[in-house]
């Protein structure tokens, strides 16, 4: 095969050649020490939360409180999931909680008696009802070049006087429909939380020696295989540990394997496929994107659509979670708390840079934060504050990591 | 090589309003050659260029690729026939890896909507072979973690990569340090020597004296010169971009 000469030949390769694991090891390190932290600060900033709130009130760290925490994470990751796309373009979307609660709103409205629908066409038809929002917007911010901040903005207002005006005078709308309710409030049998347990990590496992296999066959250099197995174990351990403790309460929330879902597909979208690479590339370098051929314009719609909807998804989880809606949906700090998530979990607000799994861990600051201090039985006041504090930490330990990397060239 | 030129512009014009930006210029370009074209600012360089690569028509003229008479009448048609431009600005997504930058807009794909990762890392690391590219550490590094004259590497790989057939670089070197400059050099004269056209636009007559096979002057958008490098002094290309005789008075209707 003329290929395999070239590759044989190639310089370029033969300087990248077979790397052993210690060398891996090495390679990490210097990343790390160089100022490319990934996860670190994030995952160390749990472990001091949890070791906090543990010492403060050993309620924290039970399985009853490790299942609420779940729950009650879910509504924000869920958005946050979306707002990772629109920071990803280096845009902001001010809309998605009055969109989100736009969602939840159409979608209990139309299970309600007089028109009683099924939920699975209440909801579809509330989520299409966002998604068009998502158009709407986007076609307003490309078409015209608007801001996003200025659009969004007016729909954070517009939006949330729908709410108001669809729920009108009732207060509050029950939710009946058992399906909708479930998906909050449901947990999966013991037996069931194992099963999805090894599905997960078998998916991850044969994703992972599929790539390292396939590109062993082009002869390019991977990832030893012992890291890899190492990283597949270390999965398996912690899914062991998430399901055991959960079947120690009521189980698995069902809502948590919704999370897994999104996290597995939008991460699919972001980094597999070719629309993701034009969402960074947008966000990256806009102008080269356009010479490159690619529909910016397009790419920037569709993310608004995919901010609106996802955002549609988690206010029918907090609407489920709640078992109805009220005029007070979609307010408070739903906003700030997902972009906070996106952030703090490590996507840059300027566009290019960051993952989609950054809403989970961000999230899951969030809403340890919130619960811990619920526990402590502290005012919301105080809340605030340390939910506000966390936020600043985040963005300066991302903001001294960038300096480090520029200044050791890896920028 | 080949007796025709691979392109040939015959008396093409382009007027801005009451600007006349090219006046009845004749230009060449052969395969596997390196075409210098200099000239003051506002000499009309970079009218030509954005005219060949299809960023607006020429008023009146001739084009020939090949030599066949061809229209160009966008930057699709130009890059249909191969003819690429390695912007000064570059146009590489400083946050994506080699690999995504060369492919960025002509992803190869797999089933599922997939990108081909692997096809499209082999593929980059022969182009960057093919252009003696060796310096990189890794293809799989965010862009911006390279120098300055890596990233023109890559710009320039990325055009070469299109299959192209003349590759246009707009001052290459412009913002390079001299190790840097080097490699640049190196790779425009590899360019010419895998046979491609090669038309280079630079201020810098030491760098084009060192890879330019010929060398045309423009100046207050007419041709006024083309130079054999190895015949010709930098002082007399000098003289010919800042006193080359104009065969008409700038902004007059020419009479055949």
């Amino acid at each position: 095969m003329s290929v395999k000469e070239s590759t044989q030949k190639s310089a370029l390769l033969a300087s990248q050649a077979r790397i052993t694991p210690a060398e891996y090891i090495q390679n990490y390190i210097k990343r790390v020490s160089s100022g490319d932290l990934g996860s670190i600060p994030i995952i160390l900033g749990l472990l001091l939360i949890a070791v906090i709130f543990q010492w403060q009130n050993e309620n924290f760290l039970t399985a009853r409180n490790f299942v609420n925490l779940i729950v009650q994470m879910a509504g924000i990751t869920t958005i946050a999931y979306g707002v990772v796309f629109v920071l990803l373009l280096g845009e902001i979307d001010l809309s998605i909680g009055y969109v989100s609660a736009v969602a939840a709103v159409t979608m209990t409205l139309l299970l309600r008696e007089p028109s009683g629908w099924p939920w699975y066409a209440a909801m579809g038809l509330a989520l299409l009802a966002v998604a068009g929002i998502g158009l709407f917007q986007g076609l307003i911010v490309t078409r015209f070049q608007v801001p996003s901040f200025v659009v969004t903005l007016a729909g954070l207002l517009a939006w949330n006087g729908v709410v108001l005006i669809m729920i009108g005078g009732a207060g509050t709308v029950i939710i009946q429909d058992k399906v909708i309710i479930g998906i909050a409030n449901y947990f999966l049998p013991a037996v069931w939380g194992w099963i999805i347990a090894v599905a997960a990590v078998g998916g991850f496992a044969v994703v992972q020696v599929r790539h390292v296999l396939n590109r062993q066959r082009h002869n390019l250099p991977v990832t030893p295989m012992v890291i890899v197995i190492a990283q597949i174990v270390g999965l398996a351990v912690l899914s062991g540990i998430v399901v055991y403790v959960a079947n120690q309460d009521r189980g698995v929330p069902f809502v948590g394997v919704i999370l897994l879902v999104f996290l597995a597909g939008l991460s699919f979208l972001a980094t597999r496929t070719p629309f993701g690479r034009y969402v960074y590339a947008v966000g990256g370098n806009k102008e080269a994107a356009r010479r490159a051929g690619i529909p910016v314009e397009r790419i920037r719609v569709i993310v608004f659509m995919i901010s609106s909807v996802m955002a549609g998804f988690g206010g029918i989880i907090l609407a489920s979670r709640l078992r109805s809606v009220d005029t007070a949906a979609g307010g408070g700090n739903l906003l700030l708390n997902s972009i906070a998530a996106a952030v703090i979990g490590g996507t840059s607000l300027f566009g290019g840079s960051g993952r989609v799994s950054s809403a989970v861990l961000g999230a899951l600051v969030i809403a340890s934060v919130e619960n811990g201090m619920g526990l402590l039985g502290l005012s919301s006041g105080v809340k605030f504050v340390v939910t506000g504090l966390v936020l600043l930490i985040a963005v300066l330990v991302d903001a001294l990591s960038r300096q480090s990397r520029s200044q050791s060239g890896l920028a | 090589m080949a007796d025709h030129p691979l392109l040939e512009l015959r008396g093409v014009s382009k007027r801005f309003g009451a600007v006349q930006a090219l006046s009845k210029v004749d230009f060449e370009t052969r395969a596997g050659e390196v075409m210098a074209l200099v000239g003051d600012n506002g000499a009309g360089k970079s009218t030509l260029i954005k005219g060949i690569a299809g960023i607006y028509p020429f008023d009146e003229g001739e084009i020939y690729f090949d030599g066949n008479k061809v229209t160009i009448h966008g930057p699709r048609d130009a890059a249909a026939l191969g003819i690429e431009v390695v912007y000064q600005d570059l146009a590489l997504a400083d946050n994506l890896d080699v690999v995504a930058n060369m492919f960025l807009g002509r992803e190869k794909k797999k089933s599922f909507w997939r990108l081909d990762e692997a096809s499209m890392e082999k593929e980059c690391v022969a182009t960057l072979d093919s252009l003696s590219v060796t310096t990189l550490r890794s293809v799989r590094l965010p862009v911006a973690s390279l120098s300055g004259g890596q990233r023109q590497a890559i710009a320039v790989a990325k055009a070469v990569m299109r299959n192209s057939r003349l590759v246009i670089l707009d001052e290459p070197t412009a913002a390079l340090g001299v190790a840097q400059t080097r490699q640049v050099l190196d790779l425009v004269r590899r360019l010419a020597d895998k046979g491609l056209g090669v038309i280079l636009i630079s201020h810098n007559l030491h760098d084009i004296f060192e890879v330019a096979d010929r060398i045309t002057v423009l100046r207050l958008g007419q041709k006024v010169a083309q130079f054999v490098a190895s015949e010709t002094t930098q002082q007399e290309v000098v003289h010919a971009i800042t006193a080359g005789t104009l065969s008409h008075v700038p902004g007059m209707v020419v009479e055949e």
